[in-house]
Order: C-alpha cells, then structure tokens, then sequence
C-alpha cells in the first residue's frame, strides 16, 4: 500500500460514513452538518484526482450556498425538525433492499468490465487543466451552448423560487 | 497508484447511500439531501474518468461544472417548493402531501 492509497482510503471512510449518517441521523440540522462532512470529503477526492479547480467549487457552491441553504430551509420549517416521529418511511426495508440491490448491481457490473483495473498515467507537470477547463467552457468548438444554457437555467431556477416561495396573501 | 475500481466502487457507494436516503426519508428536505449525495457520487465518477484517460480531453470536467448549475438550480427550486409546502400544509412530511392520491 503506498501513501496515496492510504489517504484515499481514510477519506473515503470518512465520506461514506457521513453520508450514512445524512440518510440516518434524525435531527435534520445534524443530518446537515454531517452533509458538509461528506461534501468535504468529495472535495479532498477530487483533489486527490488533481481536479483542483473544481475541489475549490465543490467547497464554495456546495458547503458555501448549498448546505447553508439547507440550514436554513430546516429552520424556517423548524416544527418538524423536532418531530419524534419515525425518520424513515413503512417501506423502508424495500428501501435498503433496492439500494443494496443498485449497489450490488454496480459492484458486479464493474467487476465484469476489464478497463476497471486501470491505474492513472502521471500527470503532466506542463498541462493546465484549470486553463484548459476555462477555455473549454467558452470556446465556440467545445462547451460554450451548454455554458450559456446553464447560465440561462440558473436565473430561471432563481425566478422560479422567489415566485414559489413568496407569500401569495 | 489507486486503481480506478476504488473511486467507481466509492461512488457506486455514495450513490446507494443516497438512493436508500430518497426512498426511505420521510421528511421533504432529508429527501433532497439524498438527492445532493447521489449527484456528488456522479460527479467523483465523471472526474475519475477525466483523470484516468486523457487528461488533455477535458470533457468529464465540464460535465461536472453543468452538474454542479443543475444541482444549485434543483436544490434552490425544490427548497422553495418545501417552505411552499410547508406554508399551506404546515407539514413537509411526505406521506402527509398525499392531495394527489385521492
């Protein structure tokens, strides 16, 4: 085991076992906090993967905007986050089976395809993925429509909240 | 060198967590918490794959930035649907919002 398998592995503990506690914990504040947990954890994967610019992303969109956004979602519907109720659904065996089932599948899936084994070739110390991902996104022969619909699917998203969420009355 | 079998199983992982998280979670946004690790599952395989082909095809990074405008734009709508529900139903229980299964 080399060192870098070693640190994969701690952080993949750690991640996976945040998102079980998102799906497990009952108090939904706790259920977030363990989210920015496992949202960290996907950002130090990808730095681990050389994706720099999207690790800083992952961290400033989703534990900036997204988590924050859900804290306070929770508070504004506090009555239910001290529910005592069951968390989880009459069917939630079904649930587990299903899940455990997609899991299997996968697992199985993967073990069958012979590209699965593959290691990584070193990464090229004169390549700049940051500035090779930016010129991408706005080059007319790459990315630059599904960047513009992107944008155009954000202020949509942003119209459509504030109008969902306004209060009618 | 990490083979790409541990990030696929990883993600493989991730997504069941959060699959397991939407179908069994009764409150409304513990359901969309589900819904945010299955797309971070996507995206460390997207990015995987970027790094264990050619890094010089930078597609699987792109996709990943789409991914992450869809997922700002899905949670935004959708906690806004949860605090509309929750203002004229005074619950966001999901088995309580059953009007449309008279």
């Amino acid at each position: 085991m080399t060192v870098d398998q070693i640190i994969f592995l701690i952080v993949a503990a750690i991640t996976l076992f945040a998102a079980f506690s998102v799906v497990t914990t009952g108090n939904l504040i706790r259920a977030a906090f363990w989210l920015i947990g496992a949202l960290f954890g996907v950002a130090a994967i990808f730095a681990i993967l050389h994706a720099s610019f999207l690790a800083v992303v992952q961290v400033v969109v989703y534990v900036g905007a997204i988590a924050i956004l859900f804290i306070f979602a929770v508070m504004l519907t506090r009555k239910d986050m001290r529910d005592q109720g069951a968390q989880l659904n009459r069917n939630w065996k079904f649930g587990a089976f299903l899940s455990a089932l997609v899991f299997a599948g996968l697992f199985f899936l993967l073990r069958g395809w012979d590209g699965v084994s593959k290691t990584a070739a070193a990464f090229p110390s004169d390549f700049d993925a940051v500035a090779a991902l930016g010129g991408a996104l706005v080059s007319p022969d790459a990315y630059v429509l599904p960047f513009e619909v992107a944008s155009v699917l954000l202020v949509a998203a942003l119209v459509g909240a504030v109008y969902v969420a306004y209060n009618h009355k | 060198m990490i083979p790409l079998s541990w990030y696929l199983i990883f993600s493989a992982a991730l997504f069941s967590i959060g699959l397991f998280g939407v179908l069994t979670r009764r409150n409304l946004i513990a359901i969309l918490l589900g819904v945010e690790l299955m797309l971070n599952a996507v995206n460390v395989n997207l990015v995987a794959f970027w790094r264990y082909g050619d890094v010089h095809n930078i597609a699987g990074q792109a996709f990943a930035i789409i991914v992450f405008a869809v997922a700002a734009a899905e949670v935004s709508v959708g906690l806004a649907l949860v605090i509309s529900v929750y203002r004229k139903r005074n619950t966001i229980i999901a088995d309580e919002i059953d009007i449309l299964k008279w």
